[in-house]
């Protein structure tokens, strides 16, 4: 089935970008999202110290997706999501080449304003990051360093964002109480409030669970499916069931001699279900990496 | 016969270190000891208020408690920024093998070696007499800037690294610049050690005498200006002891002041310190 | 991307002038020492120039007012009691380290360390003023005259030894407890542990240690001052009086003038020539461990 009958009306409201052109046919039933690519990665290689860990990778991320990255330890997943709002910059040794837009903006160009491309693309990182402040001043740097400084909605701005992550009933009496007095769960979700606040289009979301219990990490799994349709969230994860769970893409990377590459992608059915390459086939079932 | 001579080897051994560690603390008891036992009996609020008299043999420190005050403030005013700002270049700005940085990092590694004497010296020469400032707190308080730089920037720098690159790395996720990084996150993260270096460098300012005498001068007065010649504590002890007959008691009682208000600094900066982590780390 | 343009390029502005301004700073603590060098030059470039630095060397004595300035006297104090200070320091020092570390019991270990910062902490006039009023008169009551060599060997040891003792302590709690673990379980006792396990691989952390304390004891002024005697000499045993470079620095700038300011200023570059060269051992030192490390 193509994707252009389920949805005729999202592709009409869309100007034609030549992203939608070049849309590959996923032999896909479930459509939660705009066929339309939001990030494009073309011959995509990053290096360190000049040695490659990634190469060549080509890959289309779709607005309001959830698309999750798998892959055994070290393919360069981490990397990848890092040359995306160019955190890569701040590794000296690191080189990106190859192409990587976001709708039709070259990020990789020296000439992008990184504090723009960064503010709307969001990242979460594997351990909870909240800075040595209030948990009130965690919300209100990033804020104020944008210039959105609402004086009359500060506060409701930020218990937006923090009902938006589930928080707010449990930390709405310390604010003025250090982030770092959170548990894990409630830290990590700090850090997506934080995110949050910005309004991002894209969120990169390094490994969010792997830090917390079960019982956080369920929480926040939900509070990620609920950002779906809203955000193009790239998820990277370990727990392949949590993929399967939310995911509406998936990309498999592998590190062949050492050299991280996409081995394929796809829809999370067609992934799971109907695998073209035998390492997916191979990874999905749990026999290898 | 092996066993037994290992035994004499073991306890031996054993006597040597537990000999060692008490034939250092009993002078050290002793020092301290002779502190408090001739200096405390005159210690008084006006001992610590009251103007010297008779070279010093009588009266109190006041004048001099000012000057050293005035002397140590001109230092660190001096040396807290442009060390703060170092350490923040060296930390943020500079990789390890850089070129500039490592210049920059092995000079003040020098610098921090080099005897207080020559700093005496070269304050001599630059402050008193190139730049015209004469024998002035202004001079001696300049100087000791120079000489507590390396150590300030070295403390803040560590504590600038000790902050984990997480913190970076999420705060430019954000979008939020570098400048507002360093201003908003990592310097208030980093105050602790900053503290830490500042009492550093104020300790070693105060407790500093060899640098002072041809730099801030041996006038005793009360300094009305920052251009007056003053006597810091470590002069007058050194005074009292070597020039002025019969200035021992006086001595004793000054040296009790010093080393206390050095020990206070102290105290007073780990108290801080604690209690900064214990706010920020622990689960309240 | 032309959203907020506005605030970024102001954001810019900021930036640059930020880190030129830390560029700024950084330059002048760097320059310093360029700056000490340059003037202590100066300030020695009337005597090296017309009278030659060897002279400092074959002059017959040390009689500022006849033009006459050998400074061999006072290098050879300065070397003897700055020797004389790490031979013992050095071993004590150790010794407290093995203390805190293998033979106090914690409670013993914690307060002995403290006590060593402490000594760290006490002014070295306060150290010279004590040895005036005490030690002096001890050594006086066995050997006359007193103030000599040995009161300021002694006092310098004082204040050198917690620089070694806290670098050593440092580095032997650096090092691996498997280490110690695996010498117990071979059946070492403990002092056969220390002596061939401990010692070895932590020696470089203790060479650092020793090599910082010798610059640190070349540089001290005013303890010596007040407990050497002053007496420019060769001393010809260790009750002798004596003058160290430091020591002569502080007693004769006040009123030196001419070529007698510019010798004091050659010796101020003599002593910085020997503690750079051990700051640089002790940093090379330390490269070396960290390099040692990372392989
Ligand atoms: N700062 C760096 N300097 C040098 N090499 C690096 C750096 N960061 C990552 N690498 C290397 O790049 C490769 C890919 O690392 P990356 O962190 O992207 O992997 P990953 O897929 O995220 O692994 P994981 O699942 O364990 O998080 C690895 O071989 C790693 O050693
Ligand atoms: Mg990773």
């Amino acid at each position: 089935m193509d994707y252009a009958e389920s949805t005729p009306d999202i592709r009409q409201a869309q100007d034609h970008s030549p992203a939608i052109q070049s849309w590959p046919p996923y032999q896909s039933t479930q459509l939660c999202c705009e066929p339309t690519a939001h990030i494009r990665a073309k011959n995509l290689s990053i290096a360190y110290h000049k040695h490659s860990v990634l190469q060549n990778v080509d890959l289309e991320i779709n607005k309001g997706c959830i698309t999750a990255l798998v892959g055994p330890s070290g393919c360069g997943k981490t990397s990848f999501l890092m040359s995306i709002n160019r955190l890569t910059d701040l590794i000296p040794t690191c080189r990106v080449s190859g192409q990587l837009h976001m709708n039709e903006v070259d990020i990789l160009a020296p000439t992008t304003n990184l504090l723009l491309l960064r503010r709307q693309i969001g990242m979460i990182f594997q351990k909870p990051t909240v800075f040595p402040f209030t948990i009130k001043k965690n919300l209100e740097i990033p804020l104020r360093e944008h210039g959105i400084h609402p004086k009359t909605s500060l506060a409701s701005t930020i218990e937006t964002a923090l009902q938006q992550v589930g928080l707010w009933d449990e930390v709405k009496d310390r604010l003025n109480h250090p982030a770092q007095a959170l548990s894990g769960g409630q830290q990590q979700r700090l850090c997506l409030a934080r995110a949050l606040v910005l309004a991002p289009q894209i969120l990169l979301l390094d490994e969010p669970c792997s830090a917390l219990d079960p019982i956080s990490s369920g929480v926040v799994e939900d509070l990620i499916v609920s950002l779906r349709g809203q955000y193009s969230v790239v998820i990277v994860t370990h727990n392949l069931a949590q993929a399967r769970r939310i995911s509406d893409h998936v990309a498999l990377f592998w590190s062949v001699d050492g050299v991280g590459q996409l081995i394929e992608t796809g829809s999370a059915q067609h992934m799971f279900e109907s695998p073209q390459h035998e390492l997916t086939a191979a990874y999905i079932s749990g026999a290898r990496g | 016969m092996r066993l037994l001579s290992k035994t004499i080897r073991e306890t031996g051994a054993t006597l040597l270190v537990w000999g060692t560690a008490t034939s250092i603390t009993i002078p050290f008891l002793w020092l301290i000891g002779d502190l408090l036992w001739h200096g405390w009996p005159q210690l008084s609020l006006n001992f610590v208020l009251a103007l010297p008299h008779n070279a010093g043999r009588e009266g109190g420190i006041g004048p001099i408690l000012v000057s050293t005050g005035l002397i140590v403030s001109v230092c660190m005013v001096v040396a807290l920024p442009i060390g703060l700002g170092t350490a923040l270049f060296l930390s943020e700005y500079t990789r390890n093998n850089h070129m500039y940085g490592r210049l920059i990092r092995g000079s003040l590694d020098v610098l921090a070696g080099v005897p207080s004497i020559v700093f005496g010296l070269f304050g001599n020469a630059f402050f008193c007499q190139t730049l015209g400032l004469g024998f002035s707190i202004l001079s001696g308080g300049l100087t000791l800037a120079c000489m507590v730089l390396p150590i300030l920037i070295r403390t803040v720098e560590e504590s600038f690294r000790a902050i984990s690159q997480d913190q970076r790395l999420s705060a430019a996720a954000l979008g939020i610049s570098k400048r507002a990084t360093i201003l908003l996150i990592l310097f208030p993260a980093a105050i602790p050690g900053l503290l830490v270096g500042c009492i550093l460098g104020l300790g070693r300012a105060m407790a500093e005498t060899a640098a002072l005498i041809f730099t801030s001068g041996y006038v005793d007065r009360m300094p009305e200006s920052l251009m007056d010649s003053g006597r810091a504590l470590s002069i007058h002890i050194y005074d009292l002891a070597m020039n002025v007959a019969g200035g021992n008691p006086n001595a004793y009682t000054t040296a009790l002041v010093l080393v206390g208000l050095l020990l206070t600094i102290n105290l007073f900066a780990s108290w801080i310190a604690d209690k900064w982590t214990t706010l920020n780390q622990l689960p309240t | 991307m032309t959203l907020f343009s506005n605030i970024i390029l102001s954001h810019s502005k900021i930036d640059f002038l930020f880190l030129w301004s830390l560029r700024a700073l950084a330059l002048s603590a760097g320059g310093l020492l360029l700056l000490v060098i340059v003037f202590l030059f100066h300030e020695s470039w009337p005597y090296l120039t017309q009278i030659g630095l060897a002279n400092v060397f074959t002059d017959h004595g040390w009689f500022p007012t006849e033009q006459s300035y050998q400074l061999t006297p006072m290098i050879s104090g300065t070397i003897l009691a700055a020797c004389g200070s790490i031979f013992l320091a050095a071993p004590l020092g150790i010794l407290s380290a093995l203390f805190c570390h293998f033979y106090a019991p914690p409670f013993l270990s914690y307060w002995y360390r403290r006590m060593i910062e402490l000594l760290a902490g006490i002014p070295s006039v306060v150290f010279g003023f004590w040895g005036l009023v005490v030690l002096v008169p001890v050594i006086a009551a066995w050997h006359p005259p007193g103030p000599s060599l040995l009161a300021g060997i002694l006092i310098l040891t004082l204040m050198i030894l917690p620089t070694i003792m806290l670098i050593a302590h440092a580095s032997i709690r650096q090092l691996p407890t498997i280490y110690i673990q695996s010498a117990t379980a071979l059946g070492l006792s403990q002092w056969a542990t220390i002596w061939h396990i401990v010692l070895p691989t932590s020696r470089i952390g203790l060479l650092t240690g020793i090599f910082l304390g010798l610059a640190r004891a070349l540089g001290e002024t005013m303890a010596i001052l007040m407990v050497c005697g002053n007496v420019v000499q060769h001393p010809s045993h260790i009750f002798d009086p004596i003058r160290t470079l430091t020591a002569n620095i502080a007693l004769e700038m006040a009123y030196a003038v001419d070529h007698h300011r510019s010798v004091l200023f050659i010796s101020g570059l003599l002593l910085m020539g020997l503690v750079i060269a051990f700051v640089s051992l002790a940093e090379i030192l330390r490269y070396k461990t960290t390099y040692a490390l990372t392989q």
